[in-house]
């Protein structure tokens, strides 16, 4: 500390040393030249010289100050040649040693006493600080509620607050032997969340999910990861070119990159570049496509082979569609989906600049492509479907405080219909596939766990292993809820792991094309039954629709559901459970009559004769 | 969708024509790989919203599920019909022209960049050029190492190209590879 003092003040001398030396005008030109001469050729040599007076200790330093002004106040004619001599040539030891002789005396006495004395502050300033830490360290203290009201008042205190939070990990770490009497582990949570909201900027919901779903050294990890970005990466596009090839050419143009990862064949990741990456001539040939290293995965989980029948249920802007239509090398087909029309442009731009020719590109809901596409028709099905964005912070601060328990719950509504329609679509029969891999960019276990923990029970679906082995499996268990244990097939990445952004991928593979009989008594049912009367009006028209048969399979399925209970036909449709909704599926349909006199006519007359035929059985049992 | 009727056929075709010559065989008959069949079908040509797509039958085929207003785009897309009846090529049908083009000129390295912000290229750009093109016949250009960079109209006949001062105008720009950046939208 003493010693960078002092060699700010010499470097400061140094500048000072003309205009200084300007009041005492005699000694101005010539020594003009000295010290510019010092400062000219030796701005290097002052730190040397600084150096060197460092290891000297602080006489050596003082020395050499003095010396400045002391070849000042001399007549310099003699001192003038041996100061420049020694300002020029030598290191300060020999020459300050020589000039401190006894006319300086008492300068040099006085600069020795106000470095003396400022070292001992320093020194004292140094020692009372280790006291406060120590009294910190020894014994945290969770602030009062008197104090915590005066810090609401007062502008946050950036600094001590991060203080606190280390202190609060480091006493959570070692509970039992530093925590504070009498505080129970909550409180010192409660103070930790409030910190870290305050500190990082997140909202109260945000910060308390995470804290429930890691550990606290592991949540200052990845909070810290969510304040940098992720590396930028590149895909090669394989129809177009090798990822060596395109390495060598941009790399010619001035761009720093390097291979991905050992487990992708195809990306590289840009530490910088000179020009745009993303308007070199090679990215508009089509080349490469700019892409997080995170969306590599879900389609290297999804392994399309050719001529397979692929859907991308929400597709915009196209990286990953592309990156299948290069796995696939342009056969088979695939229908791209995006449901908002304003990202259409982009995910077509994308497809032809990248020379995808066995794509069409469709604008549906999600929802209704099993509607459109027929039933049991396609070999694979990508769902990266619409999320709260929890795990892509980095990218966009937004989130940190937008989302509430309200916008993950309708997400996670969204998606359980999303991944119930991917799975119609599937056939289960087909020869290369039969698989659906859903993934999102959140952390959230109500958006991934949930979800497929709902289709497992909904469809006959199970998970197979995604091929990702590098990421961490997905939780069985979360709080109070326990999920099927294969979940543990499922994978979850994150930033201050893995390095690319929160995301969760899973693979399911469907057994077969029936639909299980549904509990009546499972809650998430009931929820979705009521918000959706509309929904079964939809069924009900999509159920009539089977019977007249868009394609083969849809007859026969709908034939082999005909054969089944009604009661199953019914509940085959989303959530429909129990009396309430036969009620409800009754006056929707007769309201449907009068609209529709037709075929489900026939069919709703002909479930309710057979309702009929079972209560009196039951009366006559119950009777008997 | 639909298929093109005789007059949008024969403006689709009058055009490829001074693009590709006689290799518009190759383009129409072209085996497709694509569409999960294992017999190769052939490519046809539909409309759909005033854009003309070169697309493969089977993609043609599963695409007749798809209601009207909600097909955006199938196969690739060559190029837009005007109001008029006439065609104008796009951007996007430059693998299908490079790969068949009668026509060709190379640009010197230096001068890529200009080509893709929309200018004409000029004779001082020119690195190679075929013979025997005569003026308004359809030309691809393309870099040195031979990537397509876009297309245009030839001003000037190979003959004349070569009495040309530095500054005159080979060929006319019509549609560049830059597009996709500079007008996503308009595609």
């Amino acid at each position: 500390m003493a010693a960078t003092a002092l060699s700010k003040k010499k470097t400061t001398k140094s500048q000072k040393a003309p205009p200084k030396k300007k009041q005492k005008n005699e000694f101005f030109s010539t020594k003009h030249t000295a010290t510019k001469e010092l400062s000219d050729h030796s701005d290097t040599e002052d730190e040397e010289i600084v150096q060197n007076e460092d290891s000297e200790g602080d006489i050596g330093g003082s020395d050499s100050v003095s010396e400045l002004s002391s070849d000042g106040d001399k007549p310099f004619t003699d001192d003038f040649l041996q100061g420049s001599e020694e300002d020029e040539g030598s290191k300060s030891g020999s020459g300050s040693d020589s000039d401190s002789d006894s006319d300086e005396y008492d300068i040099e006495k006085k600069s020795r006493a106000i470095d003396e004395e400022r070292a001992r502050e320093e020194q004292e300033a140094d020692e009372e600080m280790q006291l406060n830490i120590k009294e910190e360290s020894d014994e945290f203290r969770l602030p009062t509620k008197e104090e915590l009201e005066e810090e609401s008042e007062r502008p946050p205190d950036l600094p001590s607050i991060q203080r606190r939070i280390k202190e609060i990990v480091r006493v959570l770490t070692n509970f039992k032997n530093l925590k504070q009497e009498g505080a129970p582990r909550k409180d010192y949570i409660e103070q930790l969340k409030k910190d870290l909201a305050s500190y990082y900027g997140y909202n109260d919901f945000l910060i308390g999910a995470l804290v429930e779903m890691f550990p606290v050294v592991e949540l200052m990890e990845l909070i810290e990861a969510f304040e940098k970005p992720r590396p930028m990466c590149l895909r090669t596009n394989t129809l177009k070119t090798r990822r060596r090839d395109l390495a060598d050419v941009l790399i010619n143009r001035g761009v720093n990159l390097d291979p991905l990862s050992k487990w992708s064949k195809v990306g590289l990741v840009v530490y910088d570049s000179q020009v745009p990456i993303g308007a070199t001539p090679e990215y508009m040939a089509g080349f490469y496509m700019l892409q997080s290293a995170s969306s590599f995965l879900p389609v290297m989980a999804l392994a399309p082979q050719e001529k397979d029948r692929v859907v991308d249920m929400a597709a915009a802007p196209g990286g990953k569609t592309t990156y299948i239509a290069a796995l696939m090398k342009n056969s088979g087909i695939i229908f791209a989906n995006e449901m908002k029309p304003q990202r259409l442009n982009s995910l077509t731009a994308n497809l032809h600049r990248m020379g995808v020719t066995n794509t069409i590109v469709s604008n549906y809901d999600g929802k209704q492509l099993p509607k459109v596409l027929g039933l049991n028709s396609v070999d694979r099905v990508l769902l990266d479907a619409p999320c709260s964005g929890t795990g892509v912070i980095s990218k966009d601060e937004s989130v940190k405080t937008s989302k509430s328990l309200e916008d993950i719950q309708n997400c996670a509504h969204l998606q359980k219909q999303l991944i119930l329609a991917a799975i119609d679509m599937v056939d289960a029969n087909s020869k290369s596939g039969g698989y659906i891999v859903y993934s999102t960019c959140s952390m959230m276990v109500a958006e991934n766990e949930a979800v497929i923990d709902y289709a497992l029970k909904k469809r006959d679906v199970k998970l197979v292993p995604c091929g990702l082995d590098f990421g961490c499996p997905g939780f069985i268990r979360f709080r109070e809820q326990r999920f099927h244990p294969s979940l543990e097939k499922t994978r979850r990445f994150y930033p201050h792991v893995h390095n690319m952004d929160g995301f969760f991928v899973a693979k399911l593979k469907k057994m077969s094309n029936k639909k299980p009989n549904v509990d009546p008594s499972d809650p998430p049912e009931n929820t979705e039954e009521g918000t959706r009367l509309a929904e079964n009006e939809e069924e009900g028209t999509r159920l009539a629709k089977e019977e007249v048969g868009l394609s083969q399979s849809v007859k026969e399925n709908s034939k082999r559901e005909r054969t089944k209970l009604t009661k199953e036909k019914q509940d085959s449709s989303d959530g429909a459970t129990g009396n309430g909704n036969v009620e409800s599926l009754s006056t929707a349909s007769k309201w449907k009559k009068r609209k529709f006199p037709s075929k489900e006519d026939v069919s709703k007359a002909r479930e309710e004769k057979r309702q009929a035929l079972r209560a009196e059985k039951r009366k006559v049992k119950s009777a008997s | 969708m639909r298929p093109l009727d005789e007059s949008e056929t024969t403006a689709v075709f009058g055009k490829l024509f001074k693009f590709v010559g006689n290799n518009l065989k190759n383009i129409v008959e072209n085996p497709s790989h694509e569409g999960p069949d294992s017999n190769p079908g052939r490519y046809c040509f539909r409309l759909q919203k005033n854009k003309v797509y070169y697309v493969s039958e089977a993609l043609v085929k599963r695409a007749t599920n798809i209601a009207r207003p909600n097909l955006v785009s199938l196969g690739t897309c060559i190029g837009k019909l005007t109001h008029g009846g006439s065609f104008h090529l796009t951007v996007q049908s430059l693998n299908l022209l490079a790969s068949n083009a009668k026509h060709k000129v190379w640009l010197k390295p230096t001068s890529e960049m200009s080509f893709l912000y929309g200018n004409h290229v000029l004779k001082g750009a020119l690195g190679r050029i075929t013979e025997n093109i005569a003026p308004g016949d359809g030309v691809v250009v393309f870099s040195m190492s031979d990537v397509p960079l876009g297309f245009g109209i030839a001003a000037k006949s190979t003959q004349d190209c070569r009495k040309l001062d530095p500054n005159g105008i080979v060929v006319l720009h019509q549609a560049d590879i830059g597009g996709y950046l500079r007008m996503e939208d308009d595609l």
